[in-house]
């Protein structure tokens, strides 16, 4: 029989490890996914994880993508570890685009340099605003934040389409659910030039980088970890809880309302009501498969990246249908969280001996 | 008293990964008899008595019942053969009525007729208890009344009592003990667990001393006196405390003024009027058993939990609504009783444990960030002054045995050179070296003008270094004494919930 | 509104709203009883919702097809517990791991049957007592789910307050580590409680799928799982109140459904924000209490057990 043994001292080496394993592991379950759909694996294969980043463009495509889900992992791995399970960072993110996008249509015919500032503080603000509710309700009356903050998501999405079908709604638009489209001057610039790159890109490195050193070497990422892993000790050394809550949530905020914002102001350059593919929730995943570290969130946002342009992909030359990406998500957050168990177990093969 | 064997184990061996915790270990108990296994901890007793209620399975060796050879396979099998266990941490689910958890302890329906037979059993052995009450609102003496019915009720030929008087005043333990001889006079086997080596020599008719996993000694008690079973149970000298005499009090550094603290909760007990001075240079102890208020005054103190007005006074300074932080800049530091999560970081190195409370008062950060190396030297600090077994300040703080961590995380407190220091629990499951060893280092930072408070069950620990005594009970501190003018029986009745000692003197 | 048969209609459209609540916080309660929080409810309604769609579409049996949905949710609930129970992965992780497969996974499985009608569950007229006067149509003839929700209900509560198996769920779920001193085979009890939430997610998604819409959606649960676990908060982990707070939520979707039709003229998408404002408002007014929460909340759960002693 198989068994499990604790360890000692967590096994470093098994926590880098352990994402690798749980990759392999989607791979393979990919693999027989594959073939019960009937699809060649091959060229499933190559659909998925070549051909979109095969040229200058598809690697552009990949930053596009994983600007946003690296920016809020990173955000929301900060939080994990402190135990703060915001889960409603999808909301956030419309919240971002609604309030970013709101601004961009105000100044519909301006063309100034401050516009498009502005937007991003109205993005950041109504992030901001959404984290806040469960940060209040949390810290005063103790409401579950999973709970209120993923009902606030789905008010999110019901905000959006009801703007975006009245009074956000494009007058010449032939009552399509959408926006005007932006003037340019509230459009980000590309970093590269002939691809859809923007800013985003640089803010996912620049909110990484800062994210590992506030995590690593700063008071508050040390009382952050602690609040997450021993609360009663972070009590006993005087970091207040209430103030870690409010920090998680409102970073988060902040940060995924400024994605959604650069996701209106970039790639889509109207508001619609399909703003998000799941980016909230993908970067749930994100933020676990990087190991709640900003390092390894920053890969684990590419590898999702990834996985995004390789579901359209395969959508566009084998048919296959997008939900397929979402069960790989799915298998691989499970296996990742399987294979942890490495960390702090050994597995033990013969007799049991703990009754 | 004693008849022929009723159990005998024979060569028991039990290893865990690092640890062999049981050594080829012996042991036999006659009909009757009131059988005490002494030991310290970590010497072996909790792992023998698993096997013999059948929790764990030994390696190798073998448990003769009656003269039969059996295979303890689980807890069932043990009580179908009629050994029963009232556990040092009592297995009670706090949510459920008393009747209920004896049902579940016993594996039958929560019946009208197992209420009776509670009430009977109870009346019987002057055990009072409700059957209906849910276990939340009861003092722990009642709690562990509820283990001891329990196990009546499956009329017991061996009854397994592990650490019994721990969480108990003298005069329960002087109730218990009149209710465990008059079982044994029924002819009920009782196996008497404790490293208390007087109520051994009160209440045993024999004894077998464990040290490191072996029988070292099988001895009958009332020969032999405390002494004598301490060199057994340790096997090398250790020089207590000694208490410094009368040490000259110098200015209060801490006091406490009428703190009143209501709880939210029914897990914790309100604080009521409580009165404290503790002067530079003095140790006072305040006895109490566990959940009449330690938790809550060790918080109110440290400044986990804020207090209002002119309650909580520091070093000339009212600090009732200054933050952790604030008062232990000021020089006030605090132990709490729960070493992992609360004191420590379970997952995190002693480093980072030592940077925990210590940022506060000792230079860790440089520039705003946080030093590992002046983390790592603060820990190596404490691991040096206080013989920290370990493998170096990178070790998680959960990989440390009990004893070693708490010489940590008082040490950690110690060398931040606190002025007004609190202890909870100072050396509860430490062994005899490390406890005389923190002992030691309470009663230096004493004599070098620090006021100390210890907060401890552990009456004996208490009598042997402070310099005056209190008690609480209930959330109220009872007035204190020069340790000096008290015994353990006065004490007691401290603890029970006599004010002052006067009125019934 | 003085017409007796609106309301009785209004009255029948809130049981069915309120029904597919009714089994998934119920299968939920019982799982955080025994110490486990399950998030993954969404997920498992999804999956429950889409395999007994499946089977109905390709058998045309429906209770098979009910059978079917129930495994479903059992699989998705057997997956959490191998990883929470036997791998000791963290409840919370693996609970939102279980939706976003859960999601993924149905809207897989869901790609053919887009568009596919289905009649809806048979109504079961109680003979008798369905021809009586408005309590007939009101109570007695509905299809063998609603049935099932009202009986449910009573069995939950007289199972955990008087048999001997609900007295060992609750204790596991109060101390794993005092149940596991007693003998107590904690993880098997977490897994039987652990899958009865499966089995009856899985019933509350084919509810959905079978004879609330009665058509395949993807994502067609729209947060009804998650607001079953408010529910289960709201009910203070008793049974009877579950009754009552999905009864509250349905009447809460009806009005979103009728509200013009009453005469409330508020856009639809507002409107349809209202049960999950009202989840919010709910958990801040029972949160508000906190002793009585904290009294009653399973004190072990979420919390990995690893008998290690």
């Amino acid at each position: 029989m198989i068994h499990l043994q604790r360890r000692a001292n967590p096994s470093k080496l098994m926590g880098y490890l352990a994402p690798f394993i749980a990759l392999l592991l989607t791979l393979a379950a990919g693999f027989f996914l594959f073939l019960m759909l009937g699809v060649p694996v091959g060229e499933a294969f190559r659909a998925y994880f070549i051909d979109p980043i095969s040229d200058s463009y598809g690697l552009a495509e990949l930053g596009v993508k994983a600007a946003p889900l690296i920016m809020i992992a990173v955000a929301l791995s900060l939080g994990f570890r402190a135990g703060v399970w915001n889960i409603g960072a999808e909301g956030q993110f419309i919240l971002g685009g609604i309030c970013g996008g709101a601004v961009a249509l105000y100044f519909y015919e301006v063309e100034a340099a401050y516009v498009l500032p502005l937007m991003c503080l109205a993005g950041i603000a109504g992030g901001m605003l959404w984290a806040a509710i469960p940060a209040l309700l949390r810290t005063t009356v103790n409401a579950n934040e999973i709970l209120t903050s993923l009902m606030l998501t789905y008010v999110a999405a019901l905000l959006l389409s009801f703007l975006v079908h009245g009074p956000l709604r494009d007058p010449d638009g032939f009552n399509f659910p959408e926006s005007r489209l932006f003037h340019d001057a509230a459009l980000l610039p590309s970093v590269v030039q002939g691809t859809r790159l923007h800013i985003g890109a640089l803010v996912a490195i620049f909110i990484t980088v800062m994210a590992w050193v506030l995590l690593s070497r700063t008071l508050l990422g040390f009382a952050l970890r602690v609040n997450g892993t021993a609360p009663r000790a972070a009590k006993h050394a005087g970091f207040g809880q209430a103030g870690l809550v409010w920090f998680s949530l409102l970073f988060t905020g902040a940060v995924a309302g400024l994605a959604g914002l650069f996701e209106v102001a970039g790639p889509i350059g109207q508001l619609n009501s399909t703003i998000s593919p799941g980016y909230g929730f993908t970067a749930i995943i994100v933020a676990f498969l990087g190991r709640l570290h900003p390092v390894g969130v920053f890969f684990a946002g590419l590898v999702m990246a990834l996985s995004y342009l390789g579901g359209e992909s395969a959508q566009i030359t084998l048919n296959m249908p997008l939900a397929v990406t979402g069960v790989f998500q799915g298998m691989l957050l499970f296996f990742l969280l399987a294979a942890d168990v490495l960390i702090n177990y050994r597995i033990v093969l013969g007799r049991e001996r703990v009754a | 008293m004693a008849g022929s064997s009723l159990v005998t184990m024979q060569n028991i061996t039990k290893a865990y990964p690092g640890v062999l915790a049981n050594d080829a270990v012996h042991f036999d108990i006659g009909h009757g008899e009131i059988h005490a296994l002494l030991g310290e901890n970590g010497a072996g007793k909790s792992t023998l008595v698993k096997v013999l209620y059948g929790l764990l399975q030994p390696d190798s060796g073998s448990v003769t019942w009656q003269g039969q050879a059996v295979k303890l396979s689980s807890p069932s099998v043990a009580r179908s053969l009629g050994i029963a266990m009232v556990f040092q941490h009592f297995s009670l689910f706090e949510s459920l009525t008393v009747v209920e958890n004896i049902a579940m302890g016993m594996a039958v329906p929560a019946t009208d007729n197992l209420r009776k037979r509670i009430i009977e059993v109870s009346n019987r052995y002057g055990l009072p208890l409700e059957p209906n009450r849910d276990v939340f609102t009861l003092s722990v003496g009642e709690r562990q009344r509820i283990e001891i019915i329990r196990c009546l009720l499956q009329n017991p030929k061996l009854l397994i009592m592990d650490e019994p008087t721990s969480v108990l005043t003298p005069q329960e333990v002087q109730d218990l003990f009149v209710t465990l001889k008059r079982l044994a006079s029924e002819g009920v086997s009782i196996l008497y667990i404790s490293h208390k080596l007087d109520e051994i020599r009160e209440l045993c008719d024999a004894a077998t001393i464990l040290r490191g996993g072996k029988n070292v000694a099988t001895a009958n008690p009332k020969e032999e006196s405390a002494q004598s079973l301490a060199a057994l149970m340790i096997g090398e000298d250790i020089q207590p405390a000694i208490r410094t005499n009368q040490v000259k009090l110098g200015e209060p550094l801490l006091a406490l003024n009428q703190l009143t603290i209501t709880s939210k909760s029914v897990q914790n007990m309100s604080l009521r009027d409580i009165n404290l001075k503790v002067h530079a240079g003095e140790i006072v102890g305040i006895a109490g058993v566990a959940g009449n208020g330690q938790d809550e005054l060790l918080s109110a103190i440290a400044g986990e939990t804020r207090s209002s007005g002119e309650m909580i006074w520091l070093k000339g300074e009212f600090v009732s609504y200054w933050s952790v932080g604030s008062r232990r800049q000021a020089g006030l530091c605090a132990v709490p009783e729960e070493r992992l999560g609360h004191a420590a970081v379970p997952s995190m190195s002693l480093s980072e444990n030592a940077f925990l409370t210590g940022f506060h008062r000792q230079k860790l950060r440089t520039a705003g960030l946080v030093s590992a190396g002046r983390c790592k030297k603060a820990a190596n600090a404490v691991i040096d002054e206080f013989d920290v077994q370990c493998h170096g300040p990178h070790s998680a703080a959960s990989s440390l045995s009990g004893g070693n961590l708490q010489k940590f995380v008082v040490g950690r407190e110690i060398l931040q050179a606190p002025d007004v220091l609190v202890v909870s629990q100072p050396t509860w499951g430490v062994d005899a070296g490390a406890a005389a060893a923190i002992h030691k280092a309470l009663q230096g930072l004493a004599k070098n003008g620090a006021a100390v408070l210890v907060i401890s069950q552990d009456l004996d620990e208490l009598i042997a270094i402070t310099d005056r005594i209190g008690a609480l009970c209930a959330g109220r501190l009872s007035k204190l004494y020069a340790t000096t003018d008290v015994d353990a029986q006065q004490v007691g009745q401290l603890m029970g919930g006599t004010h002052s000692l006067e009125v019934v003197a | 509104m003085s017409d007796p048969s609106t309301s009785v209609l209004i009255a029948l459209t809130v049981i069915t709203a309120a029904t597919p609540l009714v089994f998934a916080a119920i299968g939920e309660l019982i799982t955080e009883r025994s110490g486990v929080l399950n998030l993954g409810v969404e997920g498992m309604m999804l999956v429950g919702a889409v395999s007994s769609f499946l089977c109905v579409h390709v058998y045309g049996s429906a209770p098979l097809a009910l059978l079917v949905g129930m495994a479903g949710g059992m699989v998705m609930a057997l997956l959490f517990g191998f990883l929470t129970l036997s791998l000791q992965a963290s409840q919370v992780a693996t609970g939102l791991a279980l939706t976003i497969f859960g999601t993924g996974l149905s809207a897989l499985v869901g790609q053919s049957l887009i568009g596919v009608a289905y009649g809806g569950l048979p109504k079961l007229h109680i003979p008798v007592l369905s021809e009586l006067p408005t309590v007939g149509p009101l109570l007695f003839q509905h299809d063998v789910l609603v049935y099932a929700s009202w009986l449910l209900i009573p069995a939950v509560s007289i199972f955990l307050k008087r048999s001997r198996a609900g007295l060992v769920l609750r204790a596991v779920g109060d101390s794993h580590d005092s149940a596991h001193a007693l003998g107590y085979r904690v993880i098997r009890v977490r897994y039987f409680a652990t899958l009865f939430g499966g089995a009856c997610s899985g019933l509350a998604g084919a509810y959905l799928s079978m004879a609330y819409a009665p058509m395949w959606v993807e994502n067609m649960t729209a947060g009804r799982g998650w607001i079953a676990l408010a529910l289960v908060v709201f009910a203070v982990w008793q049974p009877g109140w579950v009754l009552f707070g999905a009864y509250l939520f349905g009447g809460i979707t009806i009005l979103q459904l009728h509200g013009q039709g009453i005469g409330i003229n508020v856009p639809s998408q507002l409107m349809s924000m209202l049960p999950y404002v009202t989840t919010i408002i709910v958990l801040v007014l029972i949160s508000l209490n906190q002793g009585r929460v904290r009294r009653n909340a399973p004190a072990a759960i979420g919390q990995a057990f690893h008998p290690t002693t």
